[in-house]
């Protein structure tokens, strides 16, 4: 390139951009993003075709990422709409009725979903409620106090086990958990605390419990794993500002390292939450598979995920398939509402005390 | 190398000498001295503070901070080198050095913030008030609510400000009530000079303020459990001048109460605000004494090549 070229050329380049500046009357040019118009700019202003190629990179990459993102949009709406399309005939059948009723009876084509629902519910809240506390402290002990080589190898096992297929997990249910509730753990629950409501009724092993039990070990390793990293990513200033201040690690730890990690911690649990929603085999496994309301947690039930899975090859009949569908769609709706309302809990607790990251 | 023994003798050399009235309103009694120059001494001689038997000249304030042959090593490497030093009460000393000299890592063993580096190793010893702080039976918890520190980078909690400076305070357990809370809180703002600033967004977050403001807080939040040193390591390079001047004031007003120890690379800060300097050069205390000498009349070549912008 001769010397004098990009001497040359430089003034021209902001000729370019006051041209357009001058231009914003011009609706076209303005609702266009600048690129184009440059693009389309007088072919003297593009003399150059190194500029040109550096413009045109931007242009590309910038399209490739573009589509990129747009593309889970696209395939958001998309299963959202067939899964609508798809329940059209149940939701005019049934109306509210398909959420509020508890008969689901393929015979009679009477569908009502709440059972699922309630099943899907409560199996994720006992799943919570477990691995919560344990995936946190899990997280602690691995961040905080377990020297390094056991922590790394700790979470290399911790990292397996989140790779572990669901069915696996089912398995383990069926042979292990089942046998075990129905002659150990259940009796020990009842004598303990029979006289609470949750833990009355017949125990066969099977049922929302276990279920729970089963999905809190398939998310626990996600806390931990996730909880672990943003624990480690606390900067180290925190720890020391509040070392220098006379707390003791334990403080340290609960008081600034938690503070500074809740929103990461926060998400951890969610993105188990939505784990535990959705799961479908390992629950289908070890629930018991019957569509029913029961205080009791030693109760059998059936979720909304179990139920798709179960029934979808023997539906017969656009009605039946159709409340098949619409049960997507309500499990597809709940899981979005959960994440909006996680969304909000984490903006509201990190705006309230400040934001940290 | 500057030891324990011949330190005073050091100190008794020096010919300038200035008077400070900052500390003179707290002094009961302001003995009249004069050098051999007929110059005013450097130090405020507190009545209390005047050994029996000594001459007047030669006193400066308590002893607070000593070490004795003070080795650091970070793993294998060896950081600090044979430090013997004897900081004053009431009294600023600045260290100065070029980067990686060893006068952080020094500062960082005065609360035992160094024991959270895994391989660091501590040799010598270190006496706060003649106590060995690496003693056996030493808490360093007990001894970090004694001795505050200030970082180089403003780390405010993601708290609200109340809670910033409360921290310390609640996990102290030093307040009886919300109410005796509130004046700890408002005391503390007040004595970091921000209380003005801050007085009716104490429930908003620390993350709004501003960097000179943050690093004021964190000044406010080491203040509020009441230590009787304080720690600072580079507090204003990172802020603006103004900002810097600040926090260089508040220096002024805290060393009335309390005995600061500042790390800086900004040797006109260190001129400003210290009584004391010392320069630290490859692990290595080379000097050590008065400001004003140190700074006029260094008495080693390295220190001379340093203050002169020769290198570092």
């Amino acid at each position: 390139m001769p010397a004098g070229l990009g001497a040359r050329f430089q003034p021209r380049f902001f000729e370019a951009n006051y041209w357009i500046s001058l231009t914003p009357m011009n609706e076209q040019i303005a609702t266009q993003p600048p690129e184009i118009v440059a693009l389309s700019a007088p072919p003297s202003l593009l003399s150059s075709s190194w500029t040109r190629r550096i413009r045109m990179g931007d242009l590309v990459a910038r399209g490739i990422t573009f589509l990129a993102a747009l593309s889970v949009l696209v395939i958001t709406v998309a299963l959202a709409w067939e899964l609508y399309k798809g329940s059209v005939p149940s939701i005019k059948e049934f109306g509210w009725k398909f959420i509020t009723q508890k008969t689901w009876d393929p015979v009679f084509l009477s569908f009502g979903s709440i059972t699922f629902l309630f099943g899907t519910l409560i199996t994720s809240v006992i799943a919570l409620l477990l691995a919560v506390p344990v995936g946190i402290g899990a997280a602690i002990f691995l961040a905080e106090l377990a020297p390094r080589a056991i922590s790394s190898a700790l979470t290399f096992v911790i990292e397996l086990l989140a790779a572990v297929p669901s069915v696996i997990y089912g398995l383990l249910g069926i042979f292990v958990l089942v046998p075990f509730m129905r002659e150990h753990g259940g009796a020990s629950l009842k004598a303990a605390l029979g006289f609470l409501p949750i833990f009355s009724g017949p125990n066969y092993g099977v049922g929302v419990l276990t279920a729970g039990i089963v999905l809190a070990v398939m998310i626990v390793p996600f806390i931990i794993s996730i909880s672990r990293e943003v624990l480690l990513a606390v900067p180290r200033e925190q720890r020391e500002a509040s070392m220098a201040l006379g707390a003791t690690h334990w403080e340290t730890t609960w008081h600034v390292a938690m503070v500074y990690a809740r929103s990461g911690i926060f998400g951890s649990i969610f993105l188990a939450l939505a784990r535990a929603l959705g799961e479908t085999m390992a629950v289908t496994m070890v629930i018991g598979n019957t569509p029913q309301i029961s205080a009791s947690l030693f109760a059998p039930g059936y979720t909304m995920a179990a139920v798709i899975a179960n029934e979808f090859t023997e539906a017969t009949g656009d009605l039946y398939l159709s409340a098949l569908v619409e049960i997507g769609l309500l499990l597809f709706v709940m899981t979005m509402i959960i994440n909006a309302l996680a969304r909000l809990l984490i903006w509201s607790t990190v705006r309230k005390q400040g934001a940290a990251a | 190398m500057i030891t324990p023994e011949n330190l005073d003798e050091q100190e008794s050399r020096i010919p300038q000498m200035r008077f400070d009235p900052m500390q003179a309103e707290e002094a009961e009694e302001i003995p009249q001295l004069k050098t051999e120059n007929g110059q005013t001494p450097a130090i405020t001689l507190l009545k209390t503070n005047l050994p029996e038997g000594r001459s007047p000249n030669r006193v400066l304030q308590a002893v607070k901070v000593s070490t004795e042959h003070l080795n650091f090593f970070y793993g294998q490497k060896q950081a600090l080198e044979d430090i013997c030093i004897q900081i004053r009460e009431q009294c600023v000393t600045a260290f100065i050095g070029p980067s990686g000299c060893g006068k952080s890592t020094f500062l960082r063993t005065m609360n035992r913030m160094n024991d959270l580096i895994p391989g660091a190793r501590v040799d010598g010893s270190v006496l706060i008030d003649g106590r060995d702080i690496y003693a056996r039976q030493a808490d360093p918890i007990e001894l970090r609510r004694r001795v505050g520190m200030i970082f180089q980078k403003s780390n405010p909690f993601p708290k609200s400000i109340y809670e910033n400076v409360a921290y310390g305070v609640r996990i102290n357990n030093l307040a009886r009530s919300r109410k005796s809370l509130d004046e700890v809180v408002e005391r503390t703002l007040r004595g970091a000079a921000l209380w003005d600033e801050v007085k009716d967004s104490l429930h908003k977050s620390s993350l709004a303020l501003s960097g000179g403001q943050q690093q004021r807080l964190c000044i406010a939040r080491a203040l509020a459990i009441e230590p009787e040193i304080l720690l600072m390591d580079e507090p204003a390079s990172a802020l603006d001048p103004i900002s810097t001047a600040k926090i260089e004031e508040l220096i002024f007003e805290l060393k009335k109460r309390y005995t600061i120890v500042i790390v800086t690379h900004n040797m006109q800060q260190a001129a400003r605000v210290s009584d004391f300097t010392g320069f630290f050069l490859i692990g290595r205390l080379m000097e050590f004494g008065d400001t004003r000498r140190i700074f006029t009349n260094p008495s080693k070549k390295e220190t001379e090549d340093y203050i002169t912008g020769r290198f570092g």
